[in-house]
């Protein structure tokens, strides 16, 4: 599903380097946290898992993409077999909730029916029935990444991908968005999360990836932060 | 492309141009002002240049017929002059009456009366096509037998052409210098109104949309405010220049110049006005998201 070999990564502008010969792999269904300090590449690597930058050396390949070489052409139809979330939600402000998930089933062709019948069911999957004729600023924070939720989910992608998806929400609202996370992961999705937060990821036996320094430190299921142990 | 997809983007370009009203409005705002701003310095050249051809129509040469000839043999002459290339009309008129005329002129001086009315000659009035080639065409006639003489007024003809020139390369780089400006200043306008859509393009890349069908509602919405802006400054033009013309042939100017009505120019300037409208806005809102579409 997602596999990582020997990965570096330079950014030019700083000359650091993200990611130092960094090896992973995901399989199909699991639900990973990838977790370390700030500055330690997280980002970097999902940057890398999303097409939007480039490796110096390694190899990539997502959803069974080889994203080493891959043509700009063909990063539409690879983004589609993905599902992204952000920190920051990223929302079209002047959309409203239900055509903030509808646009993308129009970015992929879906017919007028597939849409009535699949936006619907998302926005109830993540618990927002009632709110879909509402502006983005009209939503609470938390409201607000469910709709990303729900926008990343609506493709029926194979693979979820979230930087930090807590990082704007209370503790409360953390716990709820990680479960949802946890109920798409139990209906087939794969996902993988970033996340600082401690309390949060000790609360689910997960597989834990803990990177520093743009390397892996500790991989396994003991749900905590590895390298602080 | 699918038939929803493409009503899809159709509404979304359409929605887009009142959810960014504003900007909406800045930038129609400025295509009408560029538009009216090179129209009327287009209008203005096309005025004076009609009104010099108005003057090159009233500038003649005359030719003058030999003594010798019989009135119908001067008369014959005429065919052969139609045939003289750069000329556009040919005019007989009998010494009898370019005497009269020239008695009329001297009314009140009674010292012609008494000559004959064979003292002046047979006489053709020539009007050319192009006049600055009157020298040529004046030697061209010089050479049909039995033309005595030309008379060509060659001092005005040269003042005129030397005016047409100079205003047409004035008009000419006013208008290039123009329209530069307002590529320029459109340039700017899209650019400031696409830079608020950055985010938005982004988050379409990261859904996978891919480039036509982001570009798409783009230039549907540069489309629509081109010709909007097209459509507004055509008429406000015409109001405004007929306004204008209007209180200018009141004045004294109005018996000396001759100005071209608007009705005339109807068709091929709203075409004009459209055309550029339409160029500017999918031109410019499909070069201004370029940019962006790298991510
Ligand atoms: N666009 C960029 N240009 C240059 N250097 C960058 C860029 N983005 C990140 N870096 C550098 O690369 C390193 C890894 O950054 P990255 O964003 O992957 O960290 P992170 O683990 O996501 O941190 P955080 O937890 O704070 O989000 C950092 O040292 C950062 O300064
Ligand atoms: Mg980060």
């Amino acid at each position: 599903m997602v596999s990582m070999k020997d990965v570096s990564m330079v950014y030019k502008t700083s000359g650091t380097l993200a990611t130092d010969h960094l090896s992973l792999n995901i399989d199909e269904g699991e639900f990973v946290f990838l977790v370390g300090p700030s500055g330690s590449g997280k980002t970097t690597i999902i940057k890398l898992l999303t097409g939007e930058i480039k490796a110096n050396e390694g190899e990539i390949s997502v959803n069974g993409f080889d994203l080493t070489h891959i043509r700009r052409r063909r990063l539409p139809k690879f983004r589609r077999t993905l599902g992204v979330i952000f920190q920051d939600f990223r929302l079209i402000d002047d959309k409203t909730v239900y055509d903030n998930v509808a646009f993308a089933m129009h970015v992929v062709g879906a017919s007028k029916r597939e849409i009535r019948e699949r936006v619907p069911y998302v926005l109830k999957l993540v618990g927002l029935e009632g709110r879909e004729k509402r502006l983005p600023q009209e939503l609470s924070g938390g409201e607000q990444q469910r709709v990303a939720v729900a926008r990343a989910l609506v493709n029926r992608p194979r693979l979820i991908i979230a930087d930090e998806p807590t990082g704007n929400l209370d503790p409360a609202k953390s716990l709820e968005l990680m479960l949802l996370l946890q109920k798409i992961n139990e209906l087939g999705t794969t996902v993988l999360v970033v996340t600082h937060e401690k309390e949060l990821v000790n609360a689910f036996a997960k597989r834990v990836i803990s990177i520093e320094n743009g390397s892996i430190v500790s991989d396994g299921m003991d749900g905590y932060y590895a390298y602080e142990a | 492309m699918k038939l929803n997809r493409f009503f899809y983007l159709i509404k979304e370009g359409i929605k887009s141009i009142f959810t960014h009203g504003f900007m909406s409005f800045a930038s129609v705002t400025i295509i009408v002002a560029c538009l009216i701003i090179m129209g009327s310095f287009s209008l203005l050249s096309f005025n004076i240049d009609s009104m010099i051809s108005d003057m090159e129509q009233d500038n003649e040469i005359l030719a003058f017929v030999e003594d010798e000839l019989s009135d119908e043999e001067a008369m014959a002459i005429g065919t052969r002059l139609e045939a003289v290339s750069n000329v556009s009309s040919v005019t007989f008129v009998t010494r009898q009456e370019a005497f009269e005329s020239f008695k009329a002129e001297y009314d009140d001086d009674t010292r012609f009366d008494d000559l004959p009315d064979t003292t002046l000659r047979h006489r053709y009035v020539i009007h050319l096509e192009d006049l600055s080639l009157v020298e040529t065409t004046a030697q061209d006639i010089k050479a049909i037998n039995g033309i005595a003489d030309v008379g060509a007024e060659l001092e005005i003809s040269r003042a005129i052409i030397t005016i047409r020139n100079i205003i047409s390369l004035v008009s000419f780089v006013i208008i290039a210098i123009l329209f530069v400006v307002s590529v320029f200043i459109m340039n700017n306008t899209i650019k400031l109104a696409t830079y608020s859509r950055k985010e938005e393009i982004a988050i379409m890349k990261m859904v996978g949309a891919s480039n036509a069908f982001i570009r798409f509602p783009f230039v549907v919405e540069g489309m629509i405010l081109g010709l909007l802006g097209g459509g507004v400054a055509f008429f406000i033009e015409w109001g405004l220049y007929s306004l204008l013309t209007e209180k200018l042939m009141a004045t004294i100017i109005g018996g000396i110049v001759n100005v071209v009505a608007f009705e005339i120019l109807l068709i091929p300037m709203l075409a004009i006005f459209l055309g550029i409208g339409l160029l500017v806005g999918v031109f410019g809102s499909s070069v201004a998201i370029r940019n962006y579409l790298k991510i």
